[in-house]
């Protein structure tokens, strides 16, 4: 494996993903057309001069749709894997300064976490708290914790054994103290690559949630809605399952690839996570 | 490798099936599978509320005293006939002779007393119990007569015993029907693979002409693409209430199949809630009807197939009155009465249950609703939601919602039905229709209370949902409407 | 080993009965009366009390929850409110669908993901090695209901050669009930292949760097055949731990696939549950879903630490 090719990953994913939230960004203030705008006359328009992408089942601009389906997906994500983030390390990386009861405590939540399939998690704050974006976030937020806390723990195990870590403990700083001034800085590289790893997953499980029906709510349109709405129409028009398909596809693999790439650059010696890419 | 061979294997089936249909010289069919939408609960038609339930045993298994036919009038069942006293107040049905259940066992008027006991008892679960309110007493008179005495006289006596929730039921037998079904119908209960499909056969001890049919499968496709693929393979022959309008065309220009469109009984609305300001105030839910383009809703919802209705009363029916026009699509009109309500830039939420007809329909009337200045936030909900929020607890401000029970009027004069519609003139006029037994006079006041209903405007009224039949081009005799959730299957047959 | 083994159970029972509390509480503020549910608009409040009665849904909440776990112990967790039937044999009719769909996606799996990683590890970095690692980034980024749909839209619709849904039975012969499962089997295979094929190659590429491969190509092997010999059982490490975490992942996948394909499975049977607030049904379900998942997280953890002593990772 060479260099290059590890940094094209990075370029690549960075241009995909940048591309992604800007496009999320623009659906907000402008799009070709007015997303939720019904023109029922003309309603499956082949794509066209005038419509690229052509129109759906209700007239509305295909490209104007997916554009703007980009704010879920995205904005799930991001949210969703900072509420994991900021949880599931500052819980692993004091449970890891401990050790003891509260470290215990700490990892069998995590495997309790872990075992609840987000998806029913996901089903039960429907049925309780109705439908939206902040329940979607809230759900695989929940899901992200467990493996940030797992993360966390392991690579800042070491830190907390360290001399410096230490003669700060000597010193009279507190935990968080030290957590915050040393212990973060050491395994932020590792946050990182997880990061943007555990994006891309966010996308796919936005996705799955607004295909059952969870997520960003009509008439405001999302990715994977678009996809269950389109399931029905697929012998009259493929090309309202392919489109937005293909904009989750992409999306979750330039993630993939600045992850990838991110870890070659933050992680060239492979430390961070046992399968990861190594150089030799 | 051994995918492909499969699928090689499977192409080979069907073309071999293919050739085998297409000989000139094949034997008459007397099988069929029936596509539905949903899985049945169970398939106890009097202990649970569910359509499919009735769509898959009603005058199959199962038989009522009375019947509803194709056209939704009242013929005899398993009575063969029926008086009724001059004061209106007892009926008294003759029973037919030589009937057996399934498992053999004879009919008789205790089975009948036993069924109509069981429906009005303290702990019964019939899901229609509150329609037997008016019954007093039922008891046999001898082996094959029952006598019904009712509190006060009641003319829809004949078509609620007709009803899929008050079929008879074996005194033996009553509690194992849900996963044993044993009636009396032209069709025995053979097998139920939960989750796909229900079998039924032939029962060769019917009272009745035998059906042509002799084996029956009910499958279950609840995805609308995988249902008109199992159509286009021939998996199923016949889908008679297909989910999906937009594919009407499909089957329309192929010659293998015949689309039947016909009437449900299914009074599509935009439910309001009259008690909750602002939409207590009148020129507001005026606003609303203004708001609301019938042409657009039954093109976008429902790609053309469906009928406008003006108040909530289904056009098939004897009385009904053309009160679409009363509230045309006008926008201006609509902002108008907003503003002289003092109600502009109102927000409203809309509750809609899992239908596509709803979620659709909601779409489009929250934009036309936006159109006229009312935010509408669109709250999408399971049933089991909207009967407690919408239903139950009347939590809501707009919903969309179809009501399927025929002859439902009285629903706007109950007291504590979730529209909160209160008004004394249609309680006095419901009641004086109740109490009246001369035709004529009854359909002068059912205009007159579809009138009312529209000049309150209540909901919003929006469409007949439609009844969407596509079946085999060579099958005969099922039902072009649905006046009562069901597949009478008796006179179904392949053409020679 | 035994210690890890006893700490491990000790901790899976404790999982387990949490997670019984926070799942039957779940289901309490679920809105919606299942009575309701059952009987439809109609319903009189005294008809749907006398139902509520009959469900044993009046009983206070301490002994409908004993009633519950006490049942679970003894495999026999309740009736279904709306089928009428104990639970315990409706799960079990569901798991003869939900089981062989995930064997059958795992095999799949197994069978596409690990030889393509071993070839793109032998030709590392040549053609195939790149056009292995780009395959395997499309196929991890693909939604596997999405995949689903354009299955059955080349496969049912298109060219009509796959049942488009449906499952008929076991009774109804293996044959046509494999059939049924092959679509829905690919749509869960393909993503899952993608990542085992991902990481066999990554982790044969790490091994055959180590010093002990070395060594044996100084002594005249091949690369092939030092793969063969020394490096595939080291290799299979990283994949034992990675099939571990895909795991809830194929299983909420099975559930939205089953969905998708209408397979009378376990996750239609909870999707549809919890659509007719058939609680018992959901909340046996759930269960048994979390007791699954963490099942298997103690024996690949298990499994990690007999394979690789090295690794002791729990506090």
């Amino acid at each position: 494996m060479n260099r290059d090719f590890l940094n094209a990953r990075l370029l690549a994913g960075a241009i995909i993903v940048g591309g992604v939230c800007l496009m999320a960004l623009i659906s907000l203030v402008w799009t070709p057309y007015d997303p939720l705008k019904l023109d029922i006359a003309n309603r499956f328009a082949p794509p066209g001069p005038r419509h690229w992408l052509g129109t759906d089942q209700l007239g509305r601009d295909v490209l104007s749709l997916l554009m703007r389906g980009a704010v879920g997906p995205v904005g799930v994500s991001i949210s969703a894997v900072t509420i994991g983030l900021v949880v599931g390390a500052t819980a692993g990386m004091l449970a890891a300064s401990s050790g003891g009861v509260a470290s215990y405590a700490t990892l069998r939540t995590s495997d309790f976490l872990f075992a609840f399939p987000a998806l029913l998690i996901a089903i039960l704050l429907r049925e309780t708290l109705g439908p939206g974006m902040l329940n979607a976030m809230v759900a695989i937020g929940i899901f992200y914790i467990p493996i940030f806390i797992r993360v966390s723990y392991g690579a800042s195990l070491p830190v907390w054994r360290s001399g410096y870590v230490a003669a700060a403990r000597v010193a009279g700083r507190g935990s968080l103290w030290i957590a915050t001034v040393h212990v973060l800085p050491n395994i932020a590289g590792v946050l990182t690559v997880h990061t943007s790893v555990q994006l891309s997953l966010g996308v796919l499980a936005e996705a799955s949630l607004s295909y059952i029906g969870l997520g960003v709510q009509p008439p405001q349109p999302s990715w994977g809605r678009m996809l269950l709405e389109a399931q029905t129409l697929l012998p009259i028009s493929p090309l309202l399952a392919i489109a937005p398909g293909l904009a989750i596809m992409v999306t979750v693999m330039g993630f993939n690839l600045l992850g990838a790439g991110l870890r070659q650059a933050l992680d060239p010696r492979g430390a961070f996570i046992p399968e990861s890419e190594a150089v030799r | 490798m051994t995918v492909w061979r499969m699928t090689r294997r499977c192409a080979a089936l069907i073309l071999g099936v293919a050739l085998l249909c297409g000989g000139p010289a094949f034997a008459q069919r007397t099988d069929l599978a029936i596509g539905v939408r949903l899985e049945p609960p169970h398939l106890d038609p009097t202990a649970a509320a569910a359509a499919v339930i009735g769509e898959i045993t009603y005058a199959n298994l199962f038989e009522g005293l009375t019947r509803i036919d194709r056209e939704g009038r009242v013929i005899p069942g398993l009575a063969e006939s029926w008086e009724v006293s001059d004061d209106g107040k007892v009926y008294t049905f003759r029973l037919r002779q030589g009937v057996f259940f399934h498992d053999g066992s004879t009919f008789d008027a205790r089975d009948a007393v036993f069924t109509l006991e069981r429906a009005i008892a303290p702990d019964s679960i019939n899901p229609q119990k509150a329609l037997l309110e008016p019954i007093e007493a039922v008891e046999a008179v001898d082996a094959h007569t029952l006598s019904v005495r009712l509190k006060r006289p009641t003319a829809q006596l004949p078509f609620i015993l007709g009803l899929p929730a008050l079929v008879i039921v074996g005194h033996e037998t009553a509690e194992t029907n849900r996963a044993m079904p044993n009636g009396t119908g032209p069709f025995r209960f053979s097998r139920w693979h939960m989750g796909d499909r229900v079998d039924l056969v032939r029962n060769d001890r019917y009272w009745g002409e035998k059906p042509a049919l002799s084996r029956v499968t009910f499958r279950v496709i609840g995805d609308p693409s995988a249902a008109y693929a199992a159509l286009m393979a021939g998996n199923i022959d016949a889908y008679t209430n297909f989910p999906a309008p937009e594919h009407l065309p499909q089957f329309e220009a192929d010659p293998r199949f015949k689309v039947v469109v016909g009437r449900t009984e299914g009074k599509t609305v935009l439910a309001q809630n009259n008690a909750r300001k602002p939409l207590d105030d009148i020129r507001v839910r005026r606003a609303i009807a203004h708001a609301i383009d019938r042409k657009l809703l039954i093109d976008g919802a429902l790609y053309g197939y469906g009928d406008p209705i003006g108040s909530h009363f289904a056009p098939q029916n004897a009385g009904y009155v053309d009160l679409t026009g009363r509230y045309p699509y006008d926008p201006e009109a609509a902002r108008a009465l907003l503003r002289e309500a003092g109600a502009e830039g109102l927000r409203l939420k809309l509750a809609l249950p899992p239908p596509s007809y709803a979620r659709r329909s909601g779409e489009i009337i929250a934009e036309r609703l936006r159109d006229v200045g009312i935010q509408v936030d669109i709250v999408p909900m399971e049933w089991a939601q909207w009967l407690t929020d919408v239903f139950r607890d009347k939590n809501y401000d707009l919903s969309i919602v179809s009501h399927v029970e025929p002859n439902d009027l009285d629903i706007y004069a109950r007291d504590d039905y979730y529209f909160n519609y209160d008004s004394p003139e249609y309680k006095a006029l419901y009641a004086e229709l109740a109490a009246e037994q001369d035709e004529e006079k009854r359909l002068v006041l059912l205009k007159s209370l579809q009138q009312k209903l529209t000049d309150d405007a209540v909901n919003g009224f929006l469409f007949l949902l439609p009844k969407l039949g596509v079946w085999d081009a060579r099958l005969q005799g099922f039902w072009e409407n649905a006046p009562i959730p069901a597949n009478d299957l008796t006179g179904v047959r392949w053409e020679r | 080993m035994i210690r890890a083994f006893a700490a491990g159970v000790a901790s899976l029972l404790a999982t387990l009965l949490v997670a019984s509390v926070v799942i039957f509480a779940a289901m309490q503020v679920l809105p919606g009366d299942p009575a309701q549910v059952m009987l439809g608009v109609n319903a009189r409040p005294d008809t749907l009390a006398a139902l509520r009665e009959q469900l044993g849904l009046d009983q206070p909440l301490a002994v409908r929850y004993w009633t519950w776990v006490s049942g679970l112990l003894t495999g026999n967790p309740g009736v279904s409110h709306t089928y009428a039937v104990p639970v315990s044999d409706l799960i079990a009719a569901r798991l003869g669908v939900s089981l062989p769909l995930a064997a059958l996606a795992l095999a799949l799996a197994v069978a596409i993901g690990l030889p393509l990683g071993m070839w793109a590890a032998a030709r590392r970095g040549r053609a195939v090695d790149r056009g292995v690692l780009i395959v395997a980034q499309l196929g991890i980024a693909v939604p596997n209901f999405w995949l689903a749909m354009l299955l059955v839209l080349l496969f049912a619709v298109t060219l009509r050669w796959l049942p488009p849904g449906g499952f008929p039975g076991w009774d109804a012969g293996a044959g046509p009930a494999l059939l049924a499962l092959v679509l829905p089997a690919v749509a869960l295979a393909l993503p899952q292949s993608a990542i085992l094929a991902q990481v066999m190659r990554q982790s044969l590429v790490d091994v055959l760097a180590q010093d002990f491969v070395r060594t044996a190509r100084a002594k005249g092997l091949t690369r092939g055949q030092a793969l063969r010999r020394h490096a595939l059982r080291n290799a299979f490490i990283p994949i034992l731990s990675v099939l571990g975490l895909q795991f809830p992942f194929l299983l909420a996948g099975t559930i939205i696939i089953e969905n998708v394909f209408f397979l009378p499975g376990i996750g239609r049977l909870v999707f549809q549950a919890v659509n007719q607030r058939d609680l018992i049904v959901v909340q046996s379900v759930v269960m048994l879903l979390v007791a699954i998942v963490a099942v298997v997280n103690l024996l690949v953890g298990l499994a990690y630490a007999a394979v690789d002593p090295r690794v002791r990772r729990a506090a």
